[in-house]
């Protein structure tokens, strides 16, 4: 065959092939609209907020220094934070847990909180979005691993859930416990 | 008089029309009708009159550097036009960071450290995004350069070669010139 013939065969045949893996890597849970964190290996954003009425232990950026710690983000309109919650509830013995409330009124955080159980060590209110938007969160919930110098390490979008725990935040979590 | 009563009454003058059969005159009026109220509606605006600033000046400037942030919920709009209540937040800080003086640039890379490159609707010019800015010029030239291969082959093809002794004897008998022999 002329190769004027078989050089766009080929060119399609690896379009088409870049175009298959996409598709399965897609089926497989990929998502390519979530954004990498440039924040990674940079130090927690400075910021001080308030605590949830009733609840006390409000979150400063201080108190997340001296031991690894996880940062979530939640709101009591949020769906997904439903789902990941019974599991923070179990996990909480393991590593510390800090909240932010996100975009919430501050008594519906507080009451959600009451009715699904705390896992929280502290919690802040974010109703502004102003230190969601220090740490580039993009929805909620969205889960980040602080080392003991406040170094953000890891940041998980979406539910925790056990196949992430195990796979990925928990020797994370212990790796950075390591002196 | 406005048109609508200039064309009832050219309708009741001319009365070509039977009553309450359309005619190709109503359908026009129709489309303009819907054609006018189009043009006079407006887009709906993101931005809450709240969120406005009094200054023109810099409320323009918010507006321009809004447009120029991706909302990070919906990805493929401004947080100028999106409705999100992250990109209301957003264009909320960059209103705070404009009225307290910081420039374009400076509010924009205040998003790019939270957010990344990602959150700038035009991509930077930087050598991670050189195939993105060449990319396309790239392949145009190289297109160019492979169709200018195949129609110059094309043009230098080889004149058809002349009949052989053969085929011009069998060509003899099939215009029926006799059996063939020259």
């Amino acid at each position: 065959m002329r190769p004027a013939l078989i050089v766009p065969l080929v060119v399609f045949l690896g379009l088409v092939s870049v175009f298959m893996l996409r598709l399965i890597a897609l089926g497989e849970g990929e998502t390519p609209n979530r954004l990498p964190s440039v924040l990674i290996d940079r130090p927690v954003p400075a910021f001080a907020l308030p605590e949830l009425p009733g609840r006390g232990r409000p979150l400063r950026s201080e108190d997340l220094k001296g031991q690894v710690s996880l940062v979530n983000i939640f709101g009591s309109w949020c769906v997904a934070c439903l789902v990941e919650h019974p599991f923070l509830m179990r996990i909480k013995r393991l590593v510390p847990i800090h909240g932010i409330d996100w975009r919430d009124k501050a008594e519906q955080g507080a009451a959600w909180l009451r009715r699904q159980g705390d896992p929280y060590d502290r919690v802040g209110w974010d109703p502004d979005s102003r230190v969601a938007i220090d740490f580039g969160v993009t929805g909620a919930p969205e889960t980040f691993i602080v080392d003991a110098a406040g170094m953000i390490r890891y940041k998980h979008i979406g539910p925790v859930t056990p196949k992430v725990w195990e796979e990925t935040l928990w020797p994370l979590i212990e790796r950075l416990r390591r002196p | 008089m406005t048109a609508h009563e200039r064309n009832l009454k050219t309708n009741r003058g001319g009365g070509r029309a039977l009553p309450h059969t359309p005619t190709i005159r109503d359908s026009l009026r129709a489309v303009i009708g819907v054609v006018s109220f189009l043009a006079v509606s407006f887009p709906l605006l993101a931005v809450e009159p709240a969120e406005i600033l009094v200054d023109p000046a810099l409320e323009a400037r918010a507006r321009d550097v809004s447009q120029r942030l991706r909302c990070v919920v919906c990805q493929n709009q401004s947080i100028d036009d999106s409705n999100a209540e992250l990109a209301h937040d957003m264009r909320v800080l960059v209103r705070e960071r404009i009225v307290a003086g910081d420039a374009d640039e400076d509010v924009v890379r205040f998003m790019v450290d939270r957010y990344g490159d990602f959150v700038t609707l035009m991509p930077p010019f930087k050598p991670a995004t050189w195939a993105l800015w060449f990319g396309p010029v790239v392949f145009v030239l190289l297109a160019l350069s492979v169709a200018r291969g195949l129609f110059r082959r094309r043009g230098m093809a080889p004149a058809t070669a002349p009949l052989s002794e053969e085929e011009k004897r069998r060509l003899r008998v099939l215009m029926g010139e006799g059996d063939g022999r020259a």
